[in-house]
């Protein structure tokens, strides 16, 4: 029994360490190559669950939606970045966070005016529908597998882009040091745009793949955006590998440790201690590993500005 | 003289409203290798990262083949065809030692590209037997080797070099000192700032002389030779 529920609750963690690494993939970047703070990078990932929904009301096909929302949602980072982000470059890091803060309330309050505040759900594609034994007796859904390994694809994918393509090089170079890729005759902006679209898209191809598991609703991705920081600061600032790793180990700690917390304070604590401690202390592990992480390795896991 | 590849007028800057340029003057013709001479804190640095644009220019004016370059983002400025090769040599500790060369490459000009990772492992045949190592884990020799070959990776009408040897062992002084005539005797313009005068003496046309961001003496190699009080003003310790 406990066995069974460390198996699902392991791929369950996986699943959220998926979700979080597609978010904190562009979120990374774009803070590790432009030195920008984008807050509304959470709400991409909402605007592909509510676009996939849209896609979806208007074909009745779960890959057609899919298509629809990553474009839209490309469009619609790409206006943001044209419209609000690009003024924001050269400003501090306090203008950034005010003004990508204000960019979260105004694109909820505008989801709400123009889908409602009720929850919306999108409809698990037939080919992805069901589930399949696992161990024993245990019945996992396709579709959360299908998750874990299209996220694996799309980590794969993008670990190639990094490391064998020019962009990727360029990519890699402008974290450490953009000065110098500027100096060397790269448009340090223009290579930007093109992370910062594909960030877009990872985050709102995330939002779609969680549509079908999740409610999609105003503010989806206020939270995924907390933990896909946390998640960035722990693997390092602009590092693909860091955010990888660290997505998952979050994923797993936040997840695991919400399961099992309480039984695992009993052992050392009296039941009734142990069921106000357990939950409490779930909830603030990943926080505890994050501090513990920027206690001993202060740049994270992978630094990538070690020059 | 015919129209400089380089022509820098007056030029003032600074640092956060600091002002660290007053009056910066130089010009380099084609093929012509310039020092910019000076003690430490006198502006040479900084004349360099206003000239590529790194530092804005609050006064005056650059052109580059006659094209006015001041006020434009450094990656422009660096695509008119002028190479860097920064202070502390900045590569990048992340890319290997091909990906350093390959990653900004570039052959602006049009024609045939003078330079190719064949072409500068041949300058540099240490770069080549390192090639798969990261520029973290370079030698500092070994560094200033990879960004000299990663400034001519771009193809560059002039080279810019700030600090050529700092740092460096006495063999790859010697070994830098030796690409660099080499390179001169391609036909490529030059500029270079280094604390070995003797070295510059004997690479270098003309020489500019900086005090306190302000371009106070300016003279052929032997003009420099011809005035030793020059020499005892500016560069004595």
């Amino acid at each position: 029994m406990s066995t069974t529920l460390l198996a699902v609750q392991t791929l369950n963690g996986l699943q959220l360490g998926i979700l979080l690494f597609l978010i904190a993939a562009g979120l990374t970047l774009v803070f590790g190559v432009m030195d920008f703070i984008n807050l509304a990078h959470g709400v991409q990932y909402m605007l592909g669950a509510y676009l996939a929904v849209a896609g979806y009301q208007l074909t009745g096909s779960f890959w057609l939606a899919l298509i629809i929302g990553l474009a839209l949602a490309l469009f619609c980072g790409l206006v943001l970045e044209f419209l609000v982000f690009r003024r924001l470059y050269d400003r501090d890091h306090l203008d950034q966070v005010l003004a990508t803060f204000g960019v979260i309330l105004f694109l909820n309050e505008a989801v709400k005016v123009i889908w409602g505040a009720a929850p919306l759900s999108l409809p698990a594609p037939n080919l992805l529908d069901g589930a399949i034994p696992l161990v024993n007796n245990l019945q996992y859904p396709v579709y959360r597998l299908a998750l874990i390994v299209s996220g694996l694809g799309v980590a794969a994918l993008l670990y190639v882009l990094v490391t064998r393509t020019r962009v990727g090089m360029l990519v890699r170079a402008g974290a450490t040091n953009p000065d110098m890729v500027a100096a060397l005759g790269v448009n340090i902006r223009r290579l930007f745009m093109i992370v910062f679209g594909f960030g877009t898209m990872l985050a709102g191809f995330a939002g779609i793949m969680a549509a079908p598991i999740l409610s999609v609703e105003p503010g989806m991705g206020d939270n995924l955006l907390i933990l896909a920081f946390v998640v960035i600061v722990v693997g390092g600032i602009g590092s693909i590998r860091g955010a990888f790793l660290a997505a998952l180990i979050i994923g797993l700690v936040d997840t695991l440790g919400r399961s099992f917390a309480t039984d695992i304070a009993k052992l050392a604590l009296p039941p009734a201690a142990a069921n106000d401690v357990g939950p409490a202390l779930a909830s603030m592990l990943i926080y505890i590993l994050m501090a513990a992480v920027l206690f001993f390795r202060p740049s994270g896991l992978f630094p990538v500005r070690s020059a | 003289m015919s129209r400089p590849l380089l022509s820098v007028d007056h030029l003032q800057s600074g640092y956060d409203g600091t002002p660290v340029l007053f009056d910066v003057s130089l010009t380099i013709g084609e093929g012509e290798v310039v020092t910019l001479m000076g003690r430490n804190g006198m502006g040479k640095s900084t004349t360099i990262k206003t000239v590529m644009g790194l530092v804005p220019a609050t006064g005056g004016e650059v052109y580059f083949e006659g094209r006015r370059v001041d006020g434009a983002p450094a990656y422009d400025v660096a695509r008119q065809g002028l190479g860097l090769v920064p202070e502390g040599r900045q590569v990048f500790p992340t890319l290997n030692v091909e990906e350093n060369l390959v990653a900004t490459s570039a052959n602006r000009a049009g024609g045939a590209a003078r330079w190719s990772l064949k072409t500068v492992y041949a300058l540099f045949p240490r770069l080549a037997e390192r090639r798969a190592h990261f520029g973290s884990q370079l030698s500092g020799g070994e560094q200033q080797m990879l960004a000299i070959g990663r400034a001519l990776m771009t193809n560059p009408k002039l080279l810019i070099l700030d600090e050529a040897t700092e740092g460096l062992a006495p063999l790859i002084r010697k070994e830098i000192w030796q690409v660099l005539a080499d390179l001169k005797d391609t036909g490529l313009a030059i500029l270079v700032v280094d604390k070995s005068v003797a070295a510059l003496e004997r690479l270098a046309d003309r020489h500019v002389v900086l005090e306190k961001g302000r371009t106070v003496w300016t003279g052929s190699r032997q003009e420099l030779a011809a005035n030793p009080d020059v020499k005892d003003r500016y560069l004595g310790a």
